[in-house]
């Protein structure tokens, strides 16, 4: 279960996280509890891995290049197509959809040709095509928004 | 061009903020160099847009949203804008791009919703779907199955 204080952390820290020497204990000062109460609230969420890290959003291409990446593969080869694509460093995010079009991914490289580079080699060692579908514009880029937490157990 | 501190800088981030009492000390030791520093320039990143939120980052999934679609729609080049805007007026929608349509993918304009459950992100594709200029554009929802891998970038080339 969660405790309201994780609650609190989860959604009201999403955005400008302090940039103080000592982070946590403002947090802590903001709601009433102790700095050691923050800091251990935040261990436990991450290592229930309700949280995938407190970290940076970084637009696309701000840093080296990337791409969204799409393969079509049969449902049989879907597995062993998404681990060789997992065993990429280049890879972050991977994600089988509902659709022909089925393993969805993003390659993220230091330049246009590294980044040709892997997804050449994604196609030689998997056997399949690769679409690629970069950035053109982004309207609007923030993965935080409200969490209803009533129920999570 | 990033210099050699701030590359170094985003690997560290991209690793997680460390959960310690002074996180920016911490990887000022691991980098060389001052928690001042690091904190500057962590301001800096933000002022350059170079970072476009800093804070936690959860996993939708284990909160308890799991229905997580992607939107796609096939939109002529000059009403794009105007239809990226009418997305953006809902709540749910959480990113929104225009991306190249190629002859077997023709869809150009992607949008995420992320929800607790598939019937409720359905709903909210309805309400987008409501509006009559939308639905003269071809349009596919595309609902994940399996995560195989979400993490933070790994930066390549750069020494960490």
């Amino acid at each position: 279960m969660l405790t309201d204080l994780q609650k609190e952390l989860l959604n009201n820290f999403q955005h400008d996280f302090p940039l103080s020497p000592t982070p946590y204990a403002d947090i802590a000062a903001q709601l009433n509890v102790t700095e050691n109460d923050v800091l251990q609230a935040f261990q436990d969420i991450n290592e229930k891995k309700f949280i995938s890290r407190i970290g940076a959003i970084i637009p696309p291409n701000q840093i080296g290049v990337s791409t969204l990446a799409a393969i079509s593969v049969p449902e049989t080869e879907l597995e062993r197509v998404a681990s060789q694509i997992n065993d990429f460093s280049e890879v972050n995010h991977n994600y089988e959809r509902e659709n022909v079009l089925n393993l969805w991914f993003v390659v993220i490289a230091n330049d246009a040709a590294h980044l040709d580079d892997v997804i050449r080699t994604i196609e030689l060692e998997t056997g399949y095509n690769v679409l690629r579908f970069p950035l053109e514009k982004a309207f609007f880029i923030d993965l935080s928004f409200r969490l209803d937490l009533a129920n999570v157990g | 061009m990033l210099d050699n501190l701030n590359q170094q800088l985003l690997v560290q981030l991209a690793k997680g903020l460390p959960i310690c009492s002074r996180p920016y000390l911490e990887i000022g030791e691991r980098l060389g160099v001052s928690e001042t520093e690091i904190i500057e320039r962590l301001k800096q990143f933000q002022t350059s847009g170079i970072i476009k939120r800093f804070g936690v980052i959860v996993k939708h999934a284990a909160l308890g949203y799991r229905a997580n679609a992607m939107c796609v729609w096939q939109v002529p080049e000059t009403e794009i804008d105007e239809i990226a805007e009418y997305l953006l007026e809902f709540s749910f929608v959480t990113l929104c791009y225009q991306r190249p349509a190629l002859p077997e993918w023709n869809y150009n304009l992607y949008c995420m919703i992320h929800g607790k459950d598939r019937n409720t992100v359905l709903t909210q594709i309805a309400q987008i779907n409501s509006h009559p200029q939308i639905q003269t554009f071809t349009h596919q929802v595309l609902f994940s199955r399996r995560c195989f891998k979400q993490r933070g970038a790994v930066y390549h080339g750069f020494s960490s």
